[in-house]
């Protein structure tokens, strides 16, 4: 563990200035966008991943097959993504330990990569059974969170996140939104959750990557005193 | 000893010599790594080349049964049969080949009469097929039991939903267009437009409507206005569920004998099996992109770390090419030991990319390329890969790990990726240890050969290398790290020249690389070869129909020949007619147009061109009346062999797909096609003619019937079809350019829209360098910190308070206002001003200790008349009167006094000086006048003045030169015979004392002269060499706060705020020289500026009286101008020249505490509000204005690029110079804040408790640490010093420690 939680939470000390105020809030919303079309374009890639599962030829028309999911599941997905990245590294400054390991971009992408990797892998590999399946995925997503986080508020959030999305998820499938071919949980795939904790994970790292520079100035002033 | 630490050496132990092996024989072992490569991936030659285009197998008609679904009953069967045929295909695909013209063509025809009679046939024959059925002994057999039964279309194709047969027979034909209903075809005003209404708009690979429905492609069909030939082709396409010899062969002997094919051609031995391979569809290949596009990101973002090398682009692709020919191996030992690839290997690849990683590698790099560099390349090697030994066999102990318990998840797919995995780490262990670091080694090897020659004059003016024990260090330990170097190597690096903002440089980048314009190359290219490989009718069906000897080209030659009887079953009598159909002109006769035919044989006036070179038959000629026109005949040529290779390789994937029936991995057998040939006669042509198309249409001829005479070349079709082709080709390629310009300006658009937050990213790794921490990068890892032991002049009583240096020499001056000037070079200390001895060739500390102990008891020694004479002469040398005589105007007048004058005061002063002494005895006024005048020339003078009549007239003469007020009162004092003795007893003394008193707060060095400012106002002008006191100027009160010391330009800033120009003038005499006997100096180095026989005279040229009302804080000259900063919060810019001022620049909020200026007239200013603001001293406009500390800014320093700032918040902050946007900042230690140097460019060192670090300014990147011995280990680095020798002075409370960074000057030019 990178961190120790014995650290007491520092006072939040607005910054004196105005200027670097509104820069912040600028910055803020850009990263938001920014964690927004990473978002949605996540959510496209790995939806088509999971819709190929039931369609292996495709029909010609490629476009159709991007946007086969319902138009609300992108939108919402990038939301999520964009509340988690700000989340994450809001959550730092306000416990006051800052994220420390491995803060680059190499290991950001490989993150990345690692989490389109969970999904292929829940999307393409047969499993003996659910059970199993999910499984793997929480094994690899708690090595995910291993490997690129090791905070202890990031597993925590990322637990809340997964929770909470399974939550909304159950609530809409019981609504009949929309459905699963073959729910094992509930009304739901089990491994879901794991994908939601990895997602939150991997937004959590991107997020607080972009927010390196501003998070960095506050930091200064924080320390400082 | 744990068993981890045993361990731990044992593994650095055995990397040690690893790397020793390595390093020593790189060529054999590079050698040796490829052979491996080699051979493990020797077995990859026998996998199939990935492809996914179908792969054909024929097998002759006869005797065809289905293959048993059971592989191994059938294993001895046939060698070349493949794998994939197995079991029953997913269907049977009879085509029913139908070739229709109206004979014969008479002029007034529409050009719609072309194609509609022939198309209104199709339901005729449609239904014939349908109702076709085999009678025999077992009962009768429709074609409802054979056919494949279709269902629902997939929801998504509600629009093909009465085009194409759901639930029954897959029956495709042209009449589908019309649901197969006649009275709606001929309701049909608009043939073209029904049949095209379905075709998209856009470029479409796969297959369209029309070509489902004609089963051919639509070019063949022969349905457009255009058709010069006048023969329609189209096919009905029937899917068949299972194979049924019988009922087949009676459909096909009932075709062939209701719709005859004389002269058809067509081989009907072989049926072709079509296996499909899993089609990628593009939104398939989105997920793999996306993977793809993330692998290259992690590789970009990796392999721009690795730094500090020759060749970085070298080093980058050896990284990937490890990673990459271990990926190669892997896959091939799993070949060689029958572990079969069954995954996609384009899918799971990136995935092991990114298990593998390329961290190893730059970690190697790194830590090898930070071990001492004037270690031979093979113990660097080695040093290098055994401190990282551990690392990596931790590394890869845990990947195993986890790979393992991925193996135990039992999931088929999982395990294999596993086994690939681990057998891609140990291949990649094995080929980083071997062949990557041999890489690493002939890199760095070439890189010192490279740098050998230029760094030789840097290692000049090191310190002899102390002999050191190269004993093997297998540790990383600081204590066992060697203590020679004093070099810390920082490579001169093409991609550090400059910090240009990211945009820039990627612009720059695009710009010098062309990337963009190479891209679309690279992309045109892969996309003509894609197109060119998976054309169906491009160059691999070219190649492989050559390869297996069926080319179509090839049959052309072959004269037609009767199909063979036994294709068909002989139990058919009635098919005896049409099996053999030896007399076509029998045939013929059974039909009307035949006949007609037949009547104008022997006419051959107008000869069909497109008949006459290869129609056998009875050839269609026109029988020359003129009403008639042209007879046309069908033929059936090479090129109507097996039609349906001239679809798309998409055709029935996407058939199948309607009905959610995958081809993928799956195989259908098509049968070879059952041609049918029509002939409509003129009538039947007429019949069936729209009303409303006769208006519509123009003749046939009139359109295109004129140009036929001309035109009747045989091969001017196909010129035009290849026309057409090529056409399609542009399109395409234009289409390409236009798409990849339009991808590279949306994502420049998308870079500059996300380009801000991403900025400076980089460097902000280093926030989390913690005080206490070490010091690392955001690796994780942190550059090895070396510890040398520094030059440490030593000799301040009390903390150092002001540095100065040119270069050559260095000047302290510690708080008691002793300053003390030291060889930059050796560190020997040169002089100590004030002294009270005049030992010229005493120097460094022993000088210091005879000085300190010579004070004491100086009245003793000074008693000696030797000594005082010798000082007295010395004294004299410099004549006193130019102090006062300022004026450039009275100088001759001086100069003509001096040489009359000269012999005087030297026998005056001989007896004042014995007089002085029978005086007072108890005083020693002689001794204390002689240290007192070499830094107090005017109390000397008084002394001089008071005693001698003609000194007092020349003292008074000066004294009508001097206009300054202060200056004259104080002499006019002096003057006075009554004061004289008290000021002469209390005016030296405390003058002596005083000067201990009164501190320097601020010095200057140029050429061999210090300036020093001291806090009771006074301004001192001494040699560096000789220490002696060449001028001074005490007319103003208030302490001076700062200096600037310039090309004979001194401008001092006082605490009253007032500004003066002083101007230091030389005079060179000559005679006076002479008179002394000038060789004697001659043997202290001359001085570049001043020679000390040269007469300074510092004069006051202009105050600014009131430049700031409060305390001057800063000052800064620079391109002519001089920047003062106060304490008023304002800064002023005044002209050097003519002391004007210029601006008066507002804008902080507090009081100014720090100034930079350059010759680009860029002047940064930081103030106590923690703010720095830019301007533009051309125009005194504020250029920008950021918030940097928290607390005063301490210090500022400008490179071309960037701005650095330090605060009392002890964080340095690198800011880009024209945007004002803060790139990182990096966190100093306690009470180091301010300590902060720029050697270079793009070099910054910082102090830190005992050491110093150096960093890159452009990319933020620690490079690397240098403790400095013990002694200073608990001491902060409070200021920092770069000399231009590449040599840093820290200053560590009253010592300074002296750092050698001599490839530094690599850098410089």
């Amino acid at each position: 563990m990178a961190e120790n939680d014995a650290m007491p939470t520092l006072p939040k000390k607005c910054g004196p200035y105005i200027s670097s105020v509104t820069s912040r809030g600028m910055n803020l919303v850009i990263r938001g966008i920014v964690l927004f079309f990473i978002g949605v374009f996540l959510a496209l890639v790995l939806n088509l991943l999971q819709i190929q599962r039931n369609v292996t030829l495709f029909p010609p028309d490629v476009i159709t097959s991007i946007f086969s999911s319902a138009w609300w599941v992108p939108p919402c997905c990038g939301t999520a993504s964009a509340v988690i990245g700000l989340l994450y590294p809001c959550m730092d400054r306000h416990l006051g330990e800052p994220h420390k390991f491995k803060r680059e971009w190499s290991s950001v992408m490989r993150c990345v990569a690692v989490f389109v990797g969970i999904n292929h892998a829940s999307a393409k590999v047969d499993f003996a059974n659910n059970i199993q399946l999910s499984l793997t995925l929480a094994a690899l997503s708690i090595g995910l969170w291993w490997t690129f986080d090791r905070s202890r508020s990031g597993f925590g959030l990322g637990v809340g996140i997964a929770f909470l999305a399974t939550l909304v998820s159950q609530f809409l499938v019981y609504n009949g939104v929309y459905q699963y071919t073959s729910p094992d949980f509930l009304y739901v795939r089990s491994w879901l959750p794991c994908i939601f904790f990895a997602g939150g994970i991997t937004m959590g790292n991107i997020g607080r990557q972009l927010a390196m520079v501003p998070l960095h100035r506050r930091s200064d002033r924080t320390e400082l005193k | 000893m744990t068993l981890t630490e045993k361990l731990r050496e044992r593994i650095s132990r055995a990397f040690y010599s690893h790397g020793l092996l390595c390093a020593s024989y790189p060529i054999p072992i590079i050698l040796f790594t490829g052979l491996c490569i080699l051979a493990c991936c020797y077995p990859l030659l026998k996998l199939p080349l990935p492809g996914t285009g179908p792969v054909e197998y024929s097998t002759p008609v006869k005797d065809y049964f289905p293959p048993s679904p059971d592989p191994v009953s059938q294993q001895g069967d046939l060698g070349e049969r493949p794998d994939w045929y197995v079991g029953a295909p997913v269907a049977y695909i009879q085509q029913i080949f139908v070739k229709a013209t109206v004979s014969p063509w008479q002029k007034n025809f529409l050009a719609v009469d072309v194609f509609r009679s022939p198309l209104s046939r199709v339901f005729q024959l449609v239904e014939e097929i349908r109702n076709h059925a085999l009678r025999d002994s077992s009962g009768v057999k429709s074609l409802e039991e054979v056919c494949l039964q279709v269902t629902d279309l997939l929801p998504g194709l509600k629009k093909l939903r009465n085009l194409l047969p759901e639930h029954g027979c897959l029956l495709l034909s042209p009449g589908n267009f019309w649901q197969n209903d006649r009275e709606r075809f001929n309701a049909d005003p608009d043939i073209i437009k029904t049949i095209h209404q379905h075709e998209p708009k856009t470029l479409q690979t796969s297959a369209t409507l029309k070509d489902l429905l004609f089963g051919l492609p639509g070019k063949y069909s022969g349905v457009n206005l255009y058709n010069r030939k006048r023969v329609v082709s189209y096919t009905v396409t029937l899917g068949l569920q299972r194979y049924d010899s019988r009922f087949l062969s009676s459909l096909r002997s009932r075709l062939k004998l209701l719709h005859p094919s004389p002269n058809c051609t067509l081989r009907e031995e072989n049926i072709v099996h079509v296996h499909f391979k899993e089609e990628i569809g593009i939104a398939e290949l989105i997920p793999l992109v996306t993977t793809y596009i993330i692998l290259f990101a992690y590789i970009y973002f990796s392999t721009r770390k690795i730094d500090m090398v020759k060749s970085k682009w070298g080093l980058a692709l050896a990284a990937v090419v490890t990673v990459l020919s271990s990926l190669l191996m892997s896959v091939g030992l799993c070949t060689l030991f029958g572990l079969t690839p069954t995954l996609n290997g384009g899918e799971i690849f990136p995935y092991l990319v990114v298990v593998i990683g390329l961290e190893n590698v730059l970690v190697l790099t790194k830590s090898v390329v930070s071990t001492p560099v004037d270690l031979e390349v093979k113990l660097r090697i080695a040093q290098g890969l055994s401190n990282e030994s551990w690392s990596i066999m931790k590394n890869m102990a845990t990947e195993l790990g986890i790979i393992l318990i991925g193996y135990f998840t039992l999931v088929p797919a999982i395990q294999e990726f596993c086994l690939f995995a681990v057998v891609g780490l140990v291949s990649d262990f094995f080929l980083q240890m071997f062949f990557f670091t041999t890489v690493l080694s002939i890199d760095i090897r070439r890189m010192e050969l490279a740098d050998l020659n230029k760094r030789l004059p840097a290692e000049a003016c090191l310190p002899p290398a102390k002999a050191v024990s190269r004993s093997q260090r297998y540790e990383r330990q600081p204590a066992l790290r060697p203590a020679t170097p004093h070099t810390i190597t920082l490579q001169p690096s093409s991609f550090r020249n400059l910090r240009l903002p990211k945009r820039l440089r990627v612009i720059y980048f695009f710009a010098r690389t062309r990337l963009a314009q190479r891209l679309i190359m690279a992309g045109t290219v892969i996309w003509i070869g894609i197109l060119v490989y998976t054309d169906p009718a491009g160059l691999r069906t070219y190649l492989t129909s050559q390869v297996t000897e069926q080319s179509p080209l090839g049959e052309a030659g072959l004269p037609p020949m009767p199909v063979p009887g036994g294709v068909l079953p002989a139990g058919d009598p009635k098919l005896d007619l049409s099996v053999f159909p030896a007399d076509p002109v029998q045939l013929s006769e059974n039909q009307t147009q035949q006949r007609e035919q037949k009547s104008g044989l022997d006419s051959l006036s107008r000869l069909e061109a497109n008949q006459h070179s290869w129609a056998q038959g009875p050839e269609g000629k026109g029988n020359g009346q003129t009403e008639l026109g042209t007879e046309a005949e069908v033929t059936w040529g090479a090129e109507d062999e097996e039609i349906w290779r001239k679809l798309s390789f998409r055709h029935w994937p996407s058939l199948f797909s309607y009905y959610n029936i995958t081809l993928a991995k799956r195989y259908i057998s098509i049968l070879p096609a059952i041609p049918v040939t029509l002939y409509l006669n003129p009538q039947e042509a007429l019949e069936v003619r729209h009303p409303q198309e006769a208006n519509r249409y123009h003749p046939f001829l009139a359109s295109s019937g004129a140009k036929l005479g001309a035109a009747a070349q045989p091969d001017q079709a196909s010129p035009k079809l290849q026309g057409h082709r090529d056409v399609t080709l542009y399109k395409v390629a234009a289409l390409g350019l236009a798409s990849g310009i339009i991808l590279v300006l949306l994502l420049f658009c998308l870079y500059k829209v996300f380009c801000p937050k991403n900025y400076g990213q980089n460097g902000l790794a280093h926030s989390r360098r913690k005080r206490g921490d070490l010091p690392c990068d955001d690796y994780g890892y942190s550059p090895p910190e070396t510890e040398i032991v520094p030059l440490v002049l030593r000799g301040h009583l009390m903390d150092i308070e002001c540095l100065a240096s040119d270069g050559m020499l260095l000047v302290s001056c510690c708080l008691v206002g002793q300053i003390r000037v030291w060889d930059a070079q050796t560190g020997d200390c040169l002089t100590v001003i004030p002294k009270p001895r005049l030992r010229r060739d005493s120097s460094g500390v022993f000088d210091y200790q005879e000085s300190w102990d010579h004070s004491p008891d100086g009245k003793n020694s000074l008693d000696d008349s030797f000594e005082s004479s010798h000082q007295l002469k010395r004294m004299l040398g410099p004549p006193q009167p130019p102090l006062f005589c300022d004026q450039p105007d009275l100088t001759s007048l001086i100069d003509t006094n001096f040489s009359e004058q000269v012999k005087v005061p030297e026998s005056e002063t001989r007896l004042r000086a014995v007089g002085g002494r029978q005086k007072e005895a108890g005083y020693d006024f002689s001794s204390l006048v002689g240290k007192v005048y070499e830094e107090h020339s005017t109390s000397n003078c008084i002394g001089f003045t008071g005693l001698p009549a003609p000194h007092g007239q020349a003292g008074s003469r000066s004294l009508g030169c001097g206009n300054e007020e202060g200056g004259c009162s104080s002499r006019r004092r002096s003057l006075g015979d009554e004061s004289f003795t008290a000021f002469d007893k209390s005016s030296p003394l405390p003058s002596w004392g005083g000067d201990l008193e009164s501190s320097v707060w601020s010095l200057d060095l140029q050429g061999n002269l210090i300036v020093a400012g001291r806090s009771n106002g006074k301004l001192e002008v001494w040699d560096a060499i000789e220490g002696t006191l060449r001028s001074s100027n005490e007319e103003g009160q208030s302490g001076i706060t700062a200096l600037v010391f310039l090309n004979h330009r001194i401008v001092a800033a006082r605490l009253n705020g007032s500004l003066d120009f002083f101007s230091l003038e030389t005079h060179t005499s000559f005679n006076h020289l002479q008179f002394r006997g000038a060789p004697s100096r001659s043997s202290i180095p001359s001085s570049p500026v001043f020679s000390s026989s040269d007469i300074i005279t510092c004069q006051l040229t202009h105050t600014v009286s009131c430049a700031h009302q409060k305390p001057i804080t800063a000052l800064k000259a620079a391109a002519g101008r001089l920047v003062t900063g106060s304490q008023d919060h304002t800064l002023r810019v005044f002209r050097l020249e003519d002391s004007c001022c210029l601006f008066t620049l507002q804008g902080h909020s507090g009081a100014i505490t720090a100034v930079y200026m350059d010759q680009t007239m860029v002047l940064a200013s930081g103030g106590q509000d923690g703010a720095i603001c830019l301007w533009d001293v051309l125009t005194g406009s504020k250029v920008s204005h950021m918030y940097a500390h928290r607390g005063d800014v301490t210090s500022l320093t400008c490179t071309t690029s960037c701005v650095i700032s330090s605060g009392l918040d002890d964080v340095i902050s690198i800011w880009d110079r024209s945007s004002g946007i803060k790139l990182y900042s990096i966190q100093q230690e306690m009470g180091c804040g301010a300590s902060l140097g720029v050697i270079s460019d793009n070099l910054l060192v910082t102090g830190g408790q005992g050491c110093v670090s150096f960093w890159d300014i452009g990319y933020g990147d620690l490079l690397q640490t240098v403790y400095l011995g013990k002694s200073n280990e608990s001491q902060p680095a409070r200021q920092i010093l770069v000399l231009e020798n590449a040599a840093i002075v820290c200053n560590f409370g009253s010592e300074l420690s002296l750092v050698y960074v001599p490839s530094v000057l690599e850098k410089l030019d």
